[in-house]
């Protein structure tokens, strides 16, 4: 598995009131729990100075008061939680949502193009998407946007050549070995193979995204009749995403 | 309280106050005024809080027609505005009675202007803010820029006794040439010290793909050493992109959280306020800074602002 992570993490400004810490330059899962163990870490040590963690694959940004701390001091600061957590063992303490999803047809319309390009059943390929659990890498794009991974290669598929306008609220898609969830109408280029009921980013709610980074998910298939149910359910709020919950 | 009705919305007229902090890690930007220190200034006039939030007015501006009497400040670029078809002067407290007409012109000079309202514009407030962010539909008036018959609500605060005006020697001139210091990084290993020595010695200019997301910039090719991607990491308002076509991208308030191209420097907060004013064909020229001389000038802005509202002066 080709993991680069650095030796020891790479702390570099970014502009005047923030800066980053990175652990590596490419996607990969021992990476990004680095910097989700550093995110609660710094949560945890409660610094001052600090005003807004943006947990990332690869880097943690640090969003700070410079009326409060000086670039060096806050660098000496973190450093000195990053050391401590290193001797620690790492606990990534997320949530695990399941993902109710309609396959293929008109909710993943690219579903039977994954199956050829990887000479798959559309089944199959739904067995391996749905099989596996996920970690929430990092949240962006558009506002609750996860970026999940890693699909197994099996199913890694190319972006589409040219993007789509228009994808809608709700799509599950794939892009190389990462997938991921539309939470509002977009453009995007993923290859589309399901769509979700569940709203993943509502800004009259706290927190306003269904998933943070170091959350795990997993995709349960379910059947149009199932996506229409669980819909009516979110919107008269009775619907519960605990996953022990098999009231469905 | 309302306070007015919108007649004309003018190109792009949105509800912004200081911007909505804390959601980054949701994928929320930080949206709020472009030019943050014209919207402080417009708030101080009216003595209201800084972060109240006020109209941002986008080149052209709207036509209100006053439904009480209430106090108002126009700051920012310069625009022609008119109060029952009176110019009236800007940086200062103005009054308006019921039934009173407020129109503009095209600005004049920069691109933005604000407008605020004695006791703040009150839309509810979203994740802490009343920003409005257009592409995420929430935030200031459901999310949406102004259109003809919206209500602009109040908060229903006493009238001031007493008026302010802004020195003259305070008000900023926008002149279509700016001069933006950054601090170089997160990812300026990135560049051949050739391409940093472009992006330091080159004026840019703002192309008309510029909006409150970002500004694609044109000019001297900037060189990579080798690859023009990265692995995602996160952004913030001031940073300067380089994709593989070597033009730089600014990021501004509504930009996505995350981006996948190199970080060849970040703007300091002051300069990204003032890129606020900048508009399609404004040039802008990069000069570089260490983190500390940035963090005096950062103090010495927000002294400045913590003064201001005592500089201000009284206009009976």
């Amino acid at each position: 598995m080709k993991t680069k992570l650095y030796k020891s993490a790479r702390y570099l400004p970014f502009g005047d009131s923030a800066l980053i810490v990175e652990f590596g330059d490419v996607i990969s899962l021992e990476i990004n729990r680095k910097v989700v163990a550093l995110n609660e870490a710094i949560l945890k040590a409660k610094i001052q100075e600090v005003e807004e963690l943006v947990p990332t694959y690869r880097s943690l940004l640090v969003r700070y008061n410079p009326l409060k701390t000086t670039y060096e001091q806050l660098v000496f600061c973190i450093k000195d939680v990053e050391k401590r957590l290193r001797k620690s063992q790492i606990k990534v303490k997320g949530k695990k949502i399941i993902i109710p999803v309609v396959y293929g047809e008109e909710y993943g319309p690219d579903l039977t193009y994954v199956a050829q390009y990887h000479n798959l059943t559309e089944e199959q390929v739904i067995k391996l998407h749905s099989e596996k659990e996920y970690k929430v890498y990092m949240i962006g794009f558009v506002a609750g946007f996860p970026y999940l991974g890693e699909v197994v290669d099996d199913i890694a598929t190319p972006r589409l050549e040219t993007p789509r306008l228009k994808v809608p609220a709700g799509s599950v898609g794939i892009a190389e070995k990462q997938t991921g969830i539309y939470p509002c109408e977009a453009p995007g280029g993923w290859r589309i193979i399901g769509r979700t009921p569940l709203k993943l980013f509502n800004p009259m709610q706290q927190p306003p995204a269904l998933l943070k980074p170091g959350d795990t998910v997993k995709f349960k298939p379910i059947s149009e009749k199932e996506f229409k149910i669980v819909e009516d359910a979110i919107l008269k709020r009775i619907y519960s995403l605990s996953p022990r919950d098999k009231s469905k | 309280m309302k306070v007015f009705q919108v007649l004309k919305p003018g190109l792009f007229t949105t509800v912004q106050d200081l911007g909505r902090y804390g959601y980054l890690k949701y994928g929320v930007p930080i949206s709020g005024a472009m030019d943050t220190f014209s919207l402080v200034t417009s708030n101080l006039l009216v003595a209201n809080h800084p972060n109240d939030a006020c109209l941002e007015i986008t080149f052209i501006g709207p036509e209100l027609q006053a439904l009480t009497r209430t106090q108002i400040a126009i700051t920012g670029g310069v625009v022609p505005a008119k109060i029952n078809g009176r110019s009236v002067p800007m940086w200062q407290t103005l009054e308006a009675q019921e039934g009173d007409l407020i129109s503009f012109g095209k600005i004049e000079s920069g691109y933005r202007a604000y407008l605020s309202i004695r006791g703040g514009i009150d839309t509810p407030l979203v994740l802490g803010s009343r920003s409005t962010y257009v592409r995420g539909n929430f935030g200031g008036m459901n999310g949406k820029q102004l259109k003809t018959g919206d209500i602009i609500e109040g908060l229903d605060v006493p009238l001031l006794k007493i008026g302010f005006l802004m020195p003259e020697k305070l008000v900023p001139q926008f002149t279509g040439r700016f001069k933006v210091n950054v601090i170089l990084g997160p990812q300026d290993d990135m560049f051949t010290e050739d391409g940093i020595n472009t992006f330091l010695s080159n004026p840019y200019k703002v192309t008309l793909e510029a909006d409150r997301m970002g500004y694609r910039l044109e000019g001297p090719v900037i060189e990579h050493k080798a690859k023009a991607d990265i692995v995602s990491d996160a952004l913030l308002p001031g940073a300067v992109q380089v994709p593989k076509s070597g033009k730089p991208i600014i990021i501004m308030q509504d930009a996505q959280t995350t981006g996948g191209y190199p970080k060849i420097a970040v703007a300091i907060s002051h300069d990204v306020s003032l890129l606020g004013q900048a508009k399609p064909n404004d040039m802008i020229e990069f000069s570089k800074i260490t983190t500390q001389q940035a963090h005096e000038k950062i103090r010495e802005y927000y002294e400045f602002l913590d003064n201001l509202s005592r500089m201000l002066i009284k206009n009976p």
